[in-house]
């Protein structure tokens, strides 16, 4: 069911349209400035765990050290927008604020070239030394921002980060001070990134990571040059996960070392996996979820209350539906279609039974 | 039409097959008979590139082979069909076959390839769009031995292709082997079963702790007393 071209995808023909129309006239009835503003922050992890959900859903491999790439992202757009002067063995090199537009460009840049480094170094042997990669180039990243005071102001914070200016038809140059404009841009980002990651997954690239996922010596010996397309992968990724942390800074304007806590990549994590990883759908389903329900939950309960029924209710999703909600909506759906005709789907990853010879 | 010489194969210190030598020569059904971990696996790994060889040559319709790069030799004509999970469960039927010949770009061809594997085996024609995992045990090794010739491959290694079939299963897998054969494609296969995979090869090699031990022709070794013993039970 996580594969390309199933009959899944044809609920996805019209879905996507639907969806994105909901959310781009949203702003003209709900206004509601705080609201927009969750919704802002919770787009931009949707377009992190979308990033995400490249990597862990379609080639599983687990970056948990995602956030790096986002960290990365933000430090260095913001960097970029401000202005900095480096001293690199005696020889100064000075950076004059740059337009924000080209400072997010190189914000997706740094994050990539990141994620290829991580990647060379780590695909040699995969698994659980990615983890363990991932993690500890995050904290690592996070040591530096904090210590590396002349460049990143250390605990004291990146601030007065500006915000996106950009000529728009109809409204000429615009900085976008307000909610309504960054809602529209972090919504096009993420219609932009989830339109990237479909056409990746039914690529010749898509299919020979979902083959690497599936069963890794069987693809080599099909002829899958299994290390180079992990490594094109991670580097989409990682600049996907860098334009939201682009994004982010600009948007809530000041950034500290916190931005690399592990934490965030725990939260897309969550949303990738609650919302079903591997399958378009996912991380923007669980994205809604986990960002939307702190705030709904705000005026009944209490953070630590709040807490707890967020992990009950993660823990609730994961075992009555394992796969995640998308897949399992999925299924329903077409067991409703098909009446009483078994779905087409073998059975989860980890029963090795479907795959054994009877 | 490949040749392999002297080669060792090491998973870190410990060798799997030191200095084995064999041979097959074009349209010939090849088999290694040995009992488990002879490295018997391990030798068609070497071959199609999948693990490098330590010492020696592997050369292939002239070329030298060894060490290439596992997309090199399947494109230049040497199929694999791994033993285990043989199929991507999550993907149809059809997708695991486009799988087979990832590296080809003739598309009319391919879909010329796919539509004859499919009168050969109508099952998987009947199952197309159904997820390969839902495939009985019997079913996947059609899939698996049909992808394997989507790279319309000149030698084919087989690994086992009758592990964890009902028997009557097995006899017919077998026949697929040796229609595969009869189509003029070369075949090199890897069998527990001994005496089946005897009695329809033209040559075999004994292997043994990671050395040939024996060779010759099927009935050849079918006679021999020794092979009788171990292998046969008889």
């Amino acid at each position: 069911m996580t594969s390309p071209g199933t009959n899944r995808l044809a609920m996805g023909r019209f879905a996507p349209f639907a969806v994105l129309a909901f959310f781009a006239l949203l702003p003209f009835w709900m206004t509601d400035q705080y609201f927009l503003h969750v919704l802002i922050i919770t787009g931009i992890f949707i377009i992190a765990a979308i990033s995400l959900n490249l990597l862990l859903g379609y080639t599983g491999q687990l970056s948990l050290g995602h956030v790096a790439f986002f960290g990365i992202g933000s430090y260095a757009s913001a960097l970029m927008s401000i202005g900095f002067d480096l001293n690199v063995f005696g020889w100064m090199l000075v950076v004059t604020p740059k337009p924000v537009w080209f400072c997010i460009l190189c914000g997706i840049f740094v994050a990539g070239l990141a994620g290829w480094l991580i990647g060379k170094v780590s695909f040699k042997i995969r698994g659980a030394y990615f983890v363990i990669v991932t993690i500890s180039f995050a904290e690592v990243m996070r040591l530096v921002a904090l210590n590396w005071i002349d460049l990143t102001e250390g605990p004291m914070a990146l601030n007065n980060i500006p915000p996106l200016t950009l000529w728009l038809p109809f409204a000429g140059e615009t900085t976008f001070w307000s909610k309504v404009p960054n809602y529209f841009l972090v919504l096009s980002i993420a219609a932009i990134c989830f339109e990237i990651v479909r056409r990746i997954v039914v690529s010749r690239v898509g299919r020979a990571v979902i083959a690497l996922r599936e069963n890794e010596p069987l693809a080599m010996s099909v002829g899958i040059d299994v290390t180079r397309y992990l490594l094109i992968i991670t580097v989409i990724s990682a600049a996907m996960a860098g334009a939201a942390g682009g994004l982010y800074s600009h948007y809530v304007r000041i950034i500290d070392p916190d931005v690399f806590l592990f934490i965030f990549t725990v939260t897309m994590v969550i949303m990738v996996v609650v919302g079903g990883k591997g399958t378009l759908w996912g991380p923007i389903v669980g994205g809604l979820l986990f960002g939307i329900m702190p705030e709904a939950l705000r005026e009944f309960a209490a953070p630590e209350v709040q807490w707890i029924i967020y992990g009950v209710a993660m823990i609730i999703v994961l075992i009555f539906l394992p796969q995640g909600i998308v897949p399992a909506v999925g299924s329903w759906l077409q067991s409703r279609r098909h009446g009483s005709e078994p779905p087409a789907t073998p059975e989860p990853p980890g029963a090795k039974g479907a795959a054994d010879p009877s | 039409m490949l040749e392999l010489k002297d080669i060792e194969c090491r998973y870190g210190k410990i060798s799997a097959v030191r200095g084995l030598s064999l041979e097959v020569k074009e349209g010939e059904f090849v088999t290694l008979i040995g009992a488990n971990g002879a490295g018997k696996t391990t030798t068609l790994k070497c071959i199609s590139g999948l693990l490098p060889a330590a010492k020696g040559t592997i050369t292939f319709q002239g070329k030298d082979i060894s060490n290439a790069p596992a997309a090199d030799i399947l494109a230049m004509g040497i199929g694999h069909c791994p033993e285990g999970r043989r199929v991507f469960p999550y993907m149809s039927v059809e997708e695991n076959l486009e799988m087979g010949c990832y590296l080809r770009k003739d598309k009319d061809a391919i879909h010329e390839d796919m539509e004859q594997l499919f009168d050969r085996f109508p099952v998987l024609k009947e199952r197309r769009k159904q997820a390969a995992g839902t495939l009985s045990g019997g079913e996947q090794q059609m899939l698996a031995i049909s992808r394997a010739l989507m790279s319309r491959p000149k030698l084919v290694l087989f690994d086992e292709p009758s592990l964890g079939l009902a028997p009557n299963l097995v006899d017919r897998m077998f026949q697929i082997v040796r229609d595969i054969r009869d189509q003029g494609v070369t075949v090199l296969m890897v069998e527990q079963n001994a005496y089946a995979a005897l009695e329809l090869c033209d040559h075999a090699y004994v292997l043994e702790s990671g050395e040939v031990t024996l060779k010759g022709t099927g009935s050849e070794l079918l006679e021999n007393p020794n092979v009788r013993e171990a292998y046969l039970g008889t």
